[in-house]
């Protein structure tokens, strides 16, 4: 059961690498699909490593990422879930 | 358009004008990553955001106070450092933070620089420097390593670049960082600290321009630039600043350099006119008489 | 509302302009001043910076005008009223700001003590040469507010007027002192606090959620709010839409601008101010401003004593230029004469307004001193031939 869950907010991303780099247990890939900007945003290829340190937050210059302790108080409605 | 799946929220977007993003930074640049490290700094010192303001000056990083859901305010080049000045003596109970570029602080507002560090205003100013002039296309700064290529000396540059720390250190700042935006973690304790500190703080962070600086002088992307900063880079807390300056190849040292106490400006005017005056001080202005 | 009672110093006195124009301004409820010190205005801030430690409030000397234009600035959007004073150079570096202050619609003002440029040109002596530059010196399309005081009184009378206007209208109001007015001693009666109107900064009173700082209000002078207040509003000198985001489209641009003039240019009627003299059934109109106003005034008695018909227009605002007032006078009057310490400025915008229905007679002078009044009579002369 992995510790952390790492969210992507996609349309924010230009597949700068930082994270896939940065992430301690290489949870992250940078993958084939696009966004509507044309970047390959990150995906998650091993989610059982994500210990939601958020170190992929703390280096995304665009704020397309963070990670999340599993179990870690839900956030408000506002902010999340929004399309 | 967040497309978010979970309920989750990322710990910086309380932090961020939603409703602006994505924003205009280029893939790779490091600017984006400073104001994570700044959000971590706000969280984790329980900053009031209600009492804090952020006042940029023009370029790049001038474009964070547009970004930052606080009272920003995005001025005149060079010229941030002054009007956060009047905004801290206006309202002493504001937390004033400026924001901005190694070439809007340290060229066109080196004097403003200078003398707000020698007065010891209460700013906690974090320069973002990309050794370059990147919103403007890559023109030579007064940051810019000897021997850079840039689009104003496209034969490479043959000036000495300035050593901040060491500047403002000469003249009087309280406390000194630099870091790289390779480290976040770092920055983040290091602008939590600057809180913590009455009087001129002055935090440097080197940060990459993949689309001018590092392009032309064929130092790869974004990425590589940061795994740049992670092998030049050593952490020497306490150096003497006049030894931390940058060339082309060089060691970058990072660190906490100075950190001393010194009255800031308020407490000095304020000691000053209250030994002159005594009784007859009065040192708020009624609100009244602005807004009735 | 009225005057707050802890800046008002009540009493006759015997004061220069310089002086008069500090106790104005503490008496419209400035408390912050940024100053950089150019002759002939220095005096100004020298007086604020000792009268303000026990009024309440604060004086800093900035490293050069450039700081200054702009950390008053900052001291405004902190909530205090706020102005500086400078002079011809001073006021080139402020430029800038200005801009700044007009885009922003930042509510303050700048005291320039006219005298003889270009460039370090006579610092102790008087001219009237930035008249244009206070209309046009900055960058851009934006309008400002300029008043005229031609004697020590009226520098405190109408800083309390430049400041009730600043505020009314959001906007960087130019007060054209020169060096004679400003040096000159003269009697100065500072009535009680209770008699003395100021207009009040336009707080909004809209929630935060409600609340956008360049937002109609069925005016088009948007609602203020200051830092520290939780609006956590975003001010930028970027062209902007009603958020205060930059939007840098042309139609976005377009509304902006003409909105920043508009303001002004609508209320044109209540802000222009002037002096009429015996205008009724006079051939020729001299029409002048500042100190010159005074030499004018000679010269007008001396012309009337030859029986000539002469009457008198005095500019009070310089700046909206009153162009219906200059209009309406043209069709009834054959000439205007025009004096002015400088090359020819305000009377370009005489000869604009005349539309041709009246000749325009320039009396210029290149400053350094003031006209004398024979000078003035000279041009009267000849105006009443035409």
């Amino acid at each position: 059961m992995a510790k952390g869950r790492v969210s992507i907010v996609v349309e924010r991303c230009k597949a700068c690498g930082f994270c896939v780099e940065f992430c301690p247990t290489h949870v992250l890939a940078l993958s084939s699909a696009f966004n509507s900007k044309g970047y390959h945003p990150p995906h998650v290829v091993s989610p059982e490593k994500c210990s939601g340190c958020d170190l992929c937050g703390m280096y995304c210059p665009d704020f397309a990422i963070y990670g999340t302790k599993v179990g870690e108080m839900k956030a408000s409605k506002a902010g999340g879930g929004e399309e | 358009m967040l497309k978010v799946v979970d309920d989750t929220v990322n710990p910086v977007e309380p932090f961020l004008r939603s409703d602006r993003m994505p924003h205009i930074w280029c893939p790779g640049c490091g600017i984006g990553t400073t104001v994570n490290s700044f959000a971590r700094a706000l969280i984790d010192s329980k900053i009031d955001l209600q009492s804090l303001a952020l006042v940029s000056g023009i370029g790049c990083t001038g474009r964070v106070a547009g970004y930052v859901k606080l009272d920003s305010f995005h001025t005149t080049h060079g010229r941030a450092i002054p009007f956060a000045t009047g905004l801290k003596l206006a309202n002493p109970k504001l937390n004033v933070v400026v924001y901005s570029g190694d070439g809007d602080l340290s060229a066109i507002g080196g004097n403003h620089l200078i003398h707000a560090a020698r007065r010891n205003i209460d700013l906690k100013v974090i320069c973002v420097n990309n050794l370059i002039y990147a919103m403007t296309g890559g023109q030579t700064a007064p940051t810019t390593p000897g021997h850079a290529t840039t689009s104003t000396n496209p034969y490479g540059t043959f000036e000495p670049a300035f050593n901040l720390p060491h500047l403002v250190e000469a003249a009087g700042a309280v406390f000194v960082a630099r870091w790289t935006t390779f480290h976040v973690r770092q920055l983040a304790r290091s602008i939590s600290e600057a809180f913590q500190k009455k009087g001129f703080s002055f935090i440097e962070v080197i940060s990459p321009c993949p689309t001018l600086y590092q392009r032309r002088n064929k130092m790869g992307d974004g990425l590589d630039t940061m795994k740049y900063y992670k092998e030049k880079s050593k952490v020497k807390h306490g150096a003497p600043t006049s030894e931390v300056g940058l060339t082309l190849n060089g060691e970058i040292a990072v660190g906490k350099f100075v950190d001393r106490d010194r009255p800031d400006y308020q407490s000095m005017m304020r000691a000053q006119y209250v030994e002159s005056l005594g009784e007859r001080y009065i040192e708020e202005a009624e609100m009244e008489c602005v807004c009735g | 509302m009225k005057a707050d009672p802890h800046g008002v110093l009540t009493g006759t006195h015997f004061i220069d302009g310089d002086h008069a124009c500090c106790e104005g301004a503490l008496a419209a409820g400035a408390r912050f001043a940024a100053g950089y010190p150019i002759t002939p205005s220095t005096e100004v801030v020298e007086r604020f910076a000792a009268r303000v430690p026990t009024v309440g409030g604060t004086f800093i000397q900035m490293e050069d005008e450039l700081a200054a234009s702009i950390t008053l600035q900052g001291a405004v959007w902190g909530g205090a009223k706020a102005f500086t004073v400078t002079s011809g150079p001073g006021f080139s570096l402020m430029m800038e700001h200005i801009g700044y202050a007009a885009m922003t619609e930042t509510p303050c003002v700048f005291v320039d003590v006219q005298r003889g440029g270009p460039s370090t040109g006579l610092p102790t002596l008087p001219a009237q040469a930035d008249m244009m530059q206070a209309r046009w010196g900055s960058h851009g399309d934006y309008e400002i507010i300029a008043l005229c005081p031609n004697s020590p009184q009226e520098c405190f009378d109408l800083t309390i007027k430049a400041f009730n206007l600043a505020e009314e209208f959001r906007v960087p109001v130019m007060f054209m002192m020169d060096e004679v007015v400003g040096h000159m001693t003269e009697k100065v009666v500072i009535p009680p606090a209770d008699q003395i109107d100021v207009v009040a900064r336009k707080h909004t009173r809209k929630s935060i959620e409600d609340y956008l700082p360049y937002g109609s209000n069925g005016d088009m002078v948007p609602e203020m709010a200051h830092a520290g207040e939780g609006y956590k509003f975003h001010i930028t000198g970027l062209t902007h839409d009603e958020r205060g985001y930059p939007n840098m489209t042309p139609q976005t641009q377009d509304k902006l601008v003409r909105r920043l003039q508009n303001k002004i240019r609508s209320a044109a009627d209540r802000i222009c101010l002037f002096e009429e003299d015996r205008l009724e059934g006079a051939d020729v109109a001299v029409v002048s401003y500042g100190i010159t106003s005074r030499v004018a005034q000679r010269a007008v008695e001396m012309a009337r004593e030859r029986g000539l018909k002469v009457g008198k227009l005095r500019l009070i605002t310089a700046w909206p230029f009153p162009d219906r007032k200059i209009s309406e006078l043209a069709a009834r009057v054959k000439s205007f004469v025009v004096p002015e310490l400088n090359l020819g400025q305000m009377v370009r915008e005489m000869e604009r307004a005349a539309g041709g229905k009246a000749k325009t007679f320039a009396v210029p002078h290149a400053g350094g001193g003031v006209h004398h009044p024979d000078e003035i009579l000279k041009a009267i002369v000849e105006a009443s031939r035409c």
